[in-house]
């Protein structure tokens, strides 16, 4: 593997049923290229939790994916309200996710955490009314 | 434990019996909550839960849970038991509570 691989995700906002394809068709994509299960496994977590964000919090949006010999890049925008307090969202069991999706085993506040937990660098840009982008890296061993 | 052996035992009743007789059950999970699943359930988990929907099954495929077990006689929704179908995941169902379902289970791979 020497070039680096792109890919792009849209994420649909309202449809719950297909919240996690984009996950695990990634996840899919790095096992056939035989990328080491402990970073593919960093990465479908980190990607799930951001994914579901977007569908929970942001009404949906757009990922990119780099794949270079040495690290997957993720880098997941949306349009959504932005995030007020990055610091206390980042807390763990800190959620605004309303009742409704409670009920569906969401909002844990466990997301932005396990983000952060299982990447080795992270790093938010939000902004209120305009959207949030995360962009995540995981580097391969 | 494979997962056809635990079909077998009779030990749970069957919502969808997936792609993956052969598959070991190696560890018991338990929680209801997704974000908590994600990171602790492992490889071959059987994974005991409440929550019955599209979204379970996602988390089960994307941590390749060896079979989800429904508990409290839970059911499985009708776009959750569809994708079960689609991604071939084994959905176990029991009136049993959580505690008393897994133990059943741990007992069993002892
Ligand atoms: N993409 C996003 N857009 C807007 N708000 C977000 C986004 N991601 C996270 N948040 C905010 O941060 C909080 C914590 O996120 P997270 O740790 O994933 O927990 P949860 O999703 O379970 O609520 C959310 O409840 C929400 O208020
Ligand atoms: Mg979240």
């Amino acid at each position: 593997m020497t070039d680096v691989i792109k890919l792009t995700y849209k994420v649909d906002g309202e449809d719950f049923t297909r919240a996690g394809e984009a996950s695990s068709d990634l996840k899919g994509k790095l096992k056939k290229m035989n990328v080491p299960p402990d970073a593919i496994r960093k990465v479908a977590i980190a990607m799930y939790e951001g994914e579901i964000n977007m569908v929970i919090h942001a009404h949906g949006g757009e990922i990119t994916v780099e794949i270079s010999k040495d690290c997957i890049t993720m880098v997941l925008a949306d349009r959504g309200p932005g995030i007020k307090n990055v610091e206390l969202a980042m807390q763990a069991g800190y959620s605004t996710a309303p009742d409704n999706i409670r009920t569906l085993g969401f909002g844990a506040g466990m997301g932005l955490p396990n983000m952060k937990k299982y990447t080795d660098e992270m790093k938010i840009d939000t902004e209120l009314g305009v959207g949030t982008t995360v962009t995540m890296r995981v580097n391969i061993a | 434990m494979t997962v056809k052996e635990l079909i077998d035992s009779g030990l749970f009743g069957v919502i969808n019996e997936g792609e993956n007789p052969d598959c070991e059950v190696t560890k018991v999970y338990a929680c209801d909550l997704l974000s908590f699943a994600m990171s602790k359930a492992v490889s071959g988990s059987a994974w005991f839960t409440v929550m019955g929907n599209m979204n379970t099954i996602a988390v089960a495929v994307l941590t390749e849970c060896s079979c989800i077990i429904l508990c409290e006689g839970a059911a499985l929704d009708e776009t959750g038991l569809q994708k079960a179908q689609q991604q071939g995941v084994t959905v176990l169902k029991t009136a049993l509570p959580i505690f008393e379902a897994a133990l059943l289970l741990h007992e069993k791979l002892k």
